[in-house]
């Protein structure tokens, strides 16, 4: 079966055989239905690196036209080295040298943070078993958290401008960033200091931007083309089975026919917005770095939950930041990052992953529960909601029982999900619902989510109040 | 929800090292396999379908069963498990049969059966003194001792990659050892017993098994000055002794005697047909020695001094497993690697004789017995380094010395295995493992022993280094020249004469240390 593997392989052969120009354009050469080149630049440039690498091993890898559906071990194990070299380069850097700055935790500690960060079974199973480059995204990503959660804010926006460039996913991080670095203007003040960080930033970012793209920045034509391949609103609300609103809610209503196409787009802009609105707006006004995390969780949350054509790989660009806040909410985080790999499941069993996946999730979760002793952390203190709680209770006195009801919720999803990964593998599908089992899975993901959305807006919303009166944590 | 925490987090390191590695062989199940997954698949048909009586005598494939009876009982009891899984495995004509249900069956079967190799950690762990340790976990002899042997390399990517079943043996073995540092003999001398009739490859070490048993368990106690004491001398016990032995050979061979096929039974376990060395060479002294031949030989045409038509044809790295003669240096044959063999062993046998140290000394003959034999043997393989290097583990924890043999002994051993693996996707793999326990076991142990002088000289250092470009070399560098073609067996031959160089040292430093050391020391239990 042809897949993201054989796409790499022939985007090595595109932009090695092919002059830039027509990289993204349909031709006799460049057939663009199979398996065209949908990622911005930088993803190009970085084939056509690996494409040189190739060549001087072995030019049949790479041979315009005879080399598609190339296969041989020696071919793979150069296309999986690439992806741990990228890995090793960037996103591996990044996850340690974040670990070392985490403030008031011990060495051990810290220790054990990066490797749980590092064994999260999501991003593994999709760079190492389906075949992806997330790492390289979502280093430069966490490279930008870095840069701007440090004072640097040049050097992240840069880092986060690659970031984008690399994949236009990552554009699901873009208004955290953008919020948080105006919240820093802002509060240096626009009349001065504030004023010249703006105009630095935006220097920065049109810069990286124009180098980036600047072989498409000659025609119109080149740079319109470029930005079709990238969004295809031409396709639907959404594709296949993806943990998200639109496809739960089909199951009920089947709005990809009900809705006109343009109409689709506008509900899906408002619902995105609207659920992102308040974080944002809280993060401009009050910028700290730990909102900026948990704005960048529930950002990504919500364009997941309710944004156009989402892939399920994309919850990838959720439990990055959520790995960030690893240290300061485990039992959340933990239980988020397992959901997430279990939305996946479609996905993995179709590329026979089932061993791979039991195992590193077995390994993830004993690392992590014993790195940060979580069963013992699910307080209200610990669970970060203690001023939601006592809000709450000035209206309702009797609402004392939510660590309580969070712990038992976990029990309940930790056993409807293994159950539904047993019923998966072992049972057949109904006949009259072939989809029965990965529509389970999502629509169950997706309530998950939900509750994680609402879960870390209220965290989000509830911190400053007593925010003010504590000690900056980091 | 605390009492599962609590479960969990509990300090149970061992659990968690043992869970680990039961995960990362979980990982290695769809890797390459060897022929031998064959043989094993074989021999689970020939128990499965064959009267006992027909299991020596079947040859229907190349692969016939050559391993004493207690293991065909083994695949025997195997096989009635097997057949849930895929009946078809069973069937004797069905050669190279692997389904992916067998695949599972037969790995899982490894991984289950490594069960007894982690309770024997378990116990050797319990014989170890931890008093020089310190305050933290990673620091504790038992912690390193545990990951050293739970997490070996070499068994790893031998029994879960190349597949084979040395873990429950070992596992036999280690437990014999501990029972005997438990001063548990009889149990300890059942149990290798046992194991004896499982592979007998480990007939290698049964000398320092007898010698130690004699010597220290049948005669009761010792003069003062630590020599022997005749009229100690306890007949009961050799008596038990030779009665466990013999109950447990007959219980092995008896039903091959009553049906007079022990001749076949033998030819089938002990095949000296084969050649002095396997098809790669296994790092030991016929690998200098057969280097050295065929350096003079070549030096020889060079010089015009040997005549090119008196040269045999068979190249002795052409991989062929058949007999064939040396060109400049005498021949060798099986009886002159048994004399070499045993008049290798013969110091450490004499040392345990008249200078017993208890169990420890009994483990460093164990274990210079096993180098010896693996140094001098007939076709060795170069998996019979295991056989030194997981008893060595527990020395290195004990002191420094012991901890700088050990080291370049297993680093060197683990290299070695190298060649095993020679397809592309395990080669990222068998690197990134090798470096790991390499670099945990040099860095905890160098940390252990810190405050004593440095383990390594700048030799074994420059010695250990070289292993890399070596390696470089081979795999990166050697595949893109020319000299692929003409000479393909050269990476083969460099690796097998560089390891054979620092195992042939490690043997000689461990044997300088168990001649040196001091006579009839007092220590209790080490």
């Amino acid at each position: 079966m042809f897949g993201d593997y054989e796409a790499q392989r022939h985007w090595q052969e595109i932009t090695f055989n092919l002059p830039i120009k027509q990289w993204y354009f349909n031709s006799s050469d460049n057939n663009l239905q199979y398996w065209g080149l949908d990622y911005p630049p930088l993803t190009a440039y970085h084939s056509l690196l690996c494409a040189y690498v190739a060549k001087f091993i072995n030019p049949d890898w790479i041979a315009l036209h005879t080399s598609r559906g190339y296969e041989s071990q020696a071919h793979k194990l150069f296309m999986r080295t690439t992806v741990l070299i990228a890995d090793l380069l960037i996103y591996i850097p990044a996850v340690v040298l974040y670990c070392c700055c985490l403030k008031e935790i011990s060495t051990k500690k810290k220790v054990a943070n990066a490797l749980c960060i590092l064994l999260y079974p999501g991003l593994i199973l999709i760079d190492y078993g389906h075949f992806q480059y997330n790492s390289v995204s979502l280093g430069f990503a966490l490279w930008g958290v870095l840069g701007v959660s440090c004072d640097w804010d040049l050097l992240g926006s840069l880092a986060f401008c690659l970031a984008i460039n690399y994949k236009q996913m990552e554009l699901y991080h873009s208004l955290p960033f953008f919020c948080f670095l105006l919240g820093k203007c802002f509060k240096k003040g626009l009349k001065g200091k504030g004023f010249v960080l703006l105009i630095k930033l935006a220097c920065t970012v049109v810069a990286s931007f124009i180098l980036c793209w600047l072989p498409f920045c000659t025609e119109r034509e080149q740079t319109l083309q470029v930005l079709r391949r990238l969004f295809p609103v031409d396709r639907g609300l959404f594709e296949d089975k993806v943990a998200n609103i639109w496809c739960s809610f089909s199951i009920f209503l089947k709005i990809k026919e009900i809705l006109p196409h343009h109409f689709q787009i506008i509900i899906s802009f408002c619902f995105t917005f609207l659920s992102l609105l308040p974080a944002c707006v809280k993060l401009t006004l009050q910028p700290s770095s730990k909102g900026f995390r948990f704005t960048l969780v529930s950002c990504a949350l919500s364009f997941f939950l309710f944004s156009f054509q989402v892939h399920e790989k994309s919850i990838l660009l959720v439990s990055l930041p959520v790995c960030l806040v690893l240290s300061e909410i485990p039992f959340m985080s933990t239980w988020f990052l397992l959901v997430s790999t279990f939305s996946m499941l479609p996905l993995l069993l179709k590329d026979e992953l089932l061993m791979p996946l039991v195992v590193t999730t077995i390994a993830f979760f004993i690392a992590c529960a014993t790195s940060f002793s979580i069963f013992e952390k699910t307080s209200e203190e610990e669970l970060q909601l203690k001023s939601f709680s006592l809000s709450v209770r000035k209206y309702l006195p009797c609402f004392t029982f939510l660590s309580r009801i969070i712990q038992y919720l976990f029990l309940i999803s930790v056993i409807t999900m293994v159950l539904l990964t047993l019923i998966t593998v072992t049972l057949d599908p109904p006949q009259k619902l072939p989809d029965l089992f990965s529509v389970l899975v999502c629509f169950v993901s997706c309530l998950h989510f939900l509750f994680f959305l609402v879960y870390f807006n209220i965290i989000i919303m509830w911190d400053s109040k007593s925010g003010r009166n504590q000690k900056k944590i980091n | 929800m605390a009492a599962l925490g609590i479960a969990m987090g509990g300090g149970n390191w061992f659990s968690a090292l043992a869970l680990g590695v039961t995960l990362l062989k979980c990982l290695l199940i769809p890797t390459y396999h060897s022929t031998d997954f064959e043989v094993h698949r074989n021999w689970l048909a020939i128990t499965h379908s064959l009267p006992v009586s027909q299991w020596y005598y079947e040859a229907t494939s190349e692969w016939t069963l050559d391993y004493p009876p207690f293991f065909a009982w083994f695949e025997y009891a195997l096989s009635h498990v097997a057949k849930y899984f895929d009946q078809e495995m069973l069937n004797l004509h069905n050669l190279n049969y692997s389904s992916s249900r067998t695949l599972l069956f037969q790995r899982f079967s490894v991984i289950f059966t490594d069960a007894l190799f982690v309770y024997a950690v378990h116990e050797c762990c319990k014989c170890i003194d931890g008093k020089k340790a310190g305050k933290e976990l990673t620091e504790k002899p038992k912690f390193i001792l545990s990951v050293l042997l739970l997490w070996n390399f070499g068994l790893l990517i031998v029994d879960h990659i190349h597949f084979q079943y040395n873990g429950f043996l070992f596992g036999l073995m280690l437990l014999s050892i501990a029972r005997l540092f438990q001063k548990r003999h009889m149990e300890g001398a059942f149990l290798f017993a046992v194991l004896l009739h499982f592979k007998h490859i480990y007939l290698y070490v049964a000398p320092a098994y007898g010698v130690y048993l004699l010597r220290s368990y049948c005669f009761t106690a010792n003069k003062p000055d630590g020599s022997i004491r005749w009229n100690s001398f306890s007949f009961v016990r050799v008596i038990s002794l030779g009665l466990i032995v013999f109950l447990v050979s007959a219980l092995s061979l008896g039903p091959f005697l009553a049906l007079n096929q022990l001749p076949q039974v033998l030819s089938r376990l002990f095949p000296f047909k084969r050649g002095l060395c396997h098809a790669y060479w296994a790092p030991n002294f016929w690998a200098l020695y057969n280097a050295l031949d065929k350096v003079l030989s070549i030096i020889g045409l060079e010089l015009k001094l040997l005549d090119p038509n008196k040269i045999p044809k068979a190249s002795m790295t052409s991989g062929l497993v058949q007999q064939f003669q040396h060109t400049v240096l005498p021949s060798v044959t099986p009886l002159a690697t048994l004399i070499c063999t045993l008049i290798a062993m013969l110091p450490s046998i004499f040392c345990l004789w008249f200078k017993p140290q208890g169990p420890r000394g009994f483990l460093r003959c164990l274990i210079l017995c096993a180098l010896s034999s693996f140094l001098f043997g007939w076709h060795v393989h170069e998996k019979a380094i295991l056989l030194a290097v997981l008893p060595m583990s527990l020395l290195s924890v004990g002191k420094a010395g012991d901890a700088s043999i050990f080291l370049i002994l297993t680093t060197t051993g683990h290299y070695s295995l190298f060649p095993l693996l020679f397809t592309a996707p395990e080669l990222p793999t068998k690197i990134l493992l090798m470096l790991l326990f390499t670099t945990y076991s040099i860095s905890s142990l160098k940390t252990l022993f810190r405050k004593e002088k440095p383990l390594f000289n700048w030799l074994e250092t420059f010695y250990l280094l070289g292993l890399g470009p070596l390696e470089v070399f081979c795999e990166f560098v050697f595949p893109f020249t020319s000299w692929k073609l003409k000479y393909p067996f050269i990476p083969l031959l460099l690796t097998s004469v560089y390891c054979a160089a620092g195992i042939t040292y490690a043997w000689f430093k461990l044997y300088v240390s168990v001649l040196s050391d001091p006579p009839s020391s007092k220590t209790k239990k080490q």
